[in-house]
């Protein structure tokens, strides 16, 4: 098979099989997320649980997060209901970061070897997800290592 | 019809997402054995494809012009549209690729009180652009998901992607304009005659795929949340030879996937492969030099040719009987 024009067919291809290759040349060597099931055993241990149960907090905190500052903000409503009858104050520095005081390292201390740190910056640094809280809120202090 | 079958035959692959992923448990052929196997396709069939094309010559220049051709110093040649050079050309082209200049000549025929008249049609440009290019950063955006940390470009994106900071999580606005456009791209096929008539079957399935695509992709996002971390973990096996099954990402991730899968497989056998055919298009991407350069034709082979010279000296004697005149006494 000739191929006409082969310099400028061969340039293209090359460069379209290193666009498709790139995410396989770029994680060579790199490793995988590692999440450690122990660290939410612990706290559950330790009898520390968060407003709603881990499965629903997972995918949703960001949406009760925002149903939380509508209420307080909107409508001055600071009491929540949770699903099993406690009731908390709608609070984000109050509340939520009563526990999860360090965005940064606080699960560190014990976890250090993880790729992945039980954080909330942990989480949204590995899917580059890059929430607003901190134009508002007083981001909590980062222990720089 | 065509509409129907493209339509049922997403549904189906829909359907064979979730039956397999949820009755059958089969997430490992899903999210690991078929990603391999339509990416192994994607690429190979590509170069295929290309290698195919580029094996044909293409002796003569052939491109569509529409600006004055160079000719003397005091004319004023149109350089983009009628190029004797190749930056010319790579500006053609760059303007062809990006902007879809081409489609933005795009003109509406019709009869009007008997009279035929040309309108413009600018829908089709608008809706083929914004479609191409929410696409693309929509594309562009997942590499957060394959690339262990993100690059600062792809969270540049993002960022302005999200600028309208609606809901949570942020609403994208590619997400909308894909999903707006392709709704658009198919409407146009249904509701226009003279496309619908056109219009085959393999130009709704990749319009309805995309859309599950991108809708599979909405609810994943904003409704039926699934564990992001998790999805992030899959990719990441895939991209790094270790493949992982993460427990508990949900089914829709899995339709999800599997449709992009199926797009990926399709592409080079289909209609989208003017991905690299616009590259490739002898009327866009050639200089208009015929009259400065020869071209000689590669499939020419030597001809007999029997000149007037040897055919008098085949017939002088006869020629000078029947009074012909000739050249040579």
């Amino acid at each position: 098979m000739k191929i006409y024009d082969g310099g400028k067919i061969f340039v293209g291809l090359i460069i379209f099989v290193g666009l498709v290759t790139s995410p396989f040349f770029f994680n060579r060597g790199k490793s995988n997320i590692v999440r450690d099931p122990k660290a939410a055993q612990m706290m559950q241990s330790m009898g520390l649980q968060c407003v709603e149960p881990k499965a629903f907090m997972l995918p949703n905190h960001m949406q009760l997060l925002d149903e939380w500052r509508d209420s307080v903000v909107r409508k001055g409503n600071r009491l929540y209901k949770a699903s099993d009858g406690k009731n908390y104050v709608m609070s984000f520095q109050n509340t939520c970061m009563n526990c999860h005081s360090d965005k940064n390292e606080s699960c560190n201390a014990c976890h250090n070897n993880l790729a992945i740190k039980h954080t909330c910056d942990g989480c949204h640094n590995s899917i580059a997800v890059k929430p607003y809280c901190w134009d508002c809120h007083i981001a909590p202090k980062e222990k720089k290592s | 019809m065509r509409i129907l079958f493209s339509f049922f035959a997403v549904i189906a692959l829909v359907l064979s997402a979730y039956a397999g992923v949820k009755i059958a448990n089969l997430q490992f052929l899903f999210g690991v054995v078929i990603p391999y196997i339509a990416i192994t396709i994607f690429t190979l069939g590509f170069v295929y494809r290309v290698l195919k094309w580029g094996s044909s010559p293409v002796p003569f220049r052939i491109p569509t012009t529409c600006g004055q051709q160079k000719s003397l110093p005091w004319i004023k040649q149109n350089r983009i549209e009628n190029p004797s050079s190749i930056s010319g050309v790579i500006i053609r082209m760059a303007l062809e690729a990006l902007l879809f200049r081409s489609l933005f000549r795009n003109l509406k025929t019709q009869l009007k009180d008997g009279k035929l008249v040309y309108g413009e049609a600018k829908w089709l440009w608008l809706a083929g652009l914004a479609f191409h290019w929410s696409f693309l950063i929509i594309f562009v955006r997942h590499f957060r998901l394959f690339l262990q940390s993100t690059p600062s470009f792809i969270k540049t994106i993002e960022g302005l992607d999200s600028f309208l900071q609606v809901g949570v999580p942020l609403l994208y606005m590619t997400d909308i304009v894909l999903l707006g456009s392709v709704t658009y791209l198919f409407l146009r096929r249904v509701f226009i005659p003279q496309v619908k008539y056109i219009s085959l079957a393999a130009d709704y399935f990749p319009l309805f795929l995309i859309f599950g695509i991108a809708a599979s992709g909405v609810l994943m996002r904003y409704f039926y949340k699934v564990d992001i971390v998790g999805v992030k973990e899959l990719a990441m096996g895939l991209v790094i030879l270790k493949p992982v099954i993460p427990q508990g990402i949900g089914v829709i991730f899995y339709i999800h996937l599997f449709l992009i899968c199926l797009l990926f497989a399709y592409f080079p056998l289909s209609k989208l492969m003017h991905m690299a055919g616009v590259f490739l298009s002898p009327t866009r991407n050639m200089v208009n030099n015929s009259r400065m350069v020869r071209h000689i034709n590669p499939w020419n082979y030597p001809v007999h040719v029997h000149t007037y010279e040897e055919y008098e000296n085949d017939f002088r004697e006869k020629m000078k009987k029947a009074g012909i005149p000739v050249e040579k006494e």
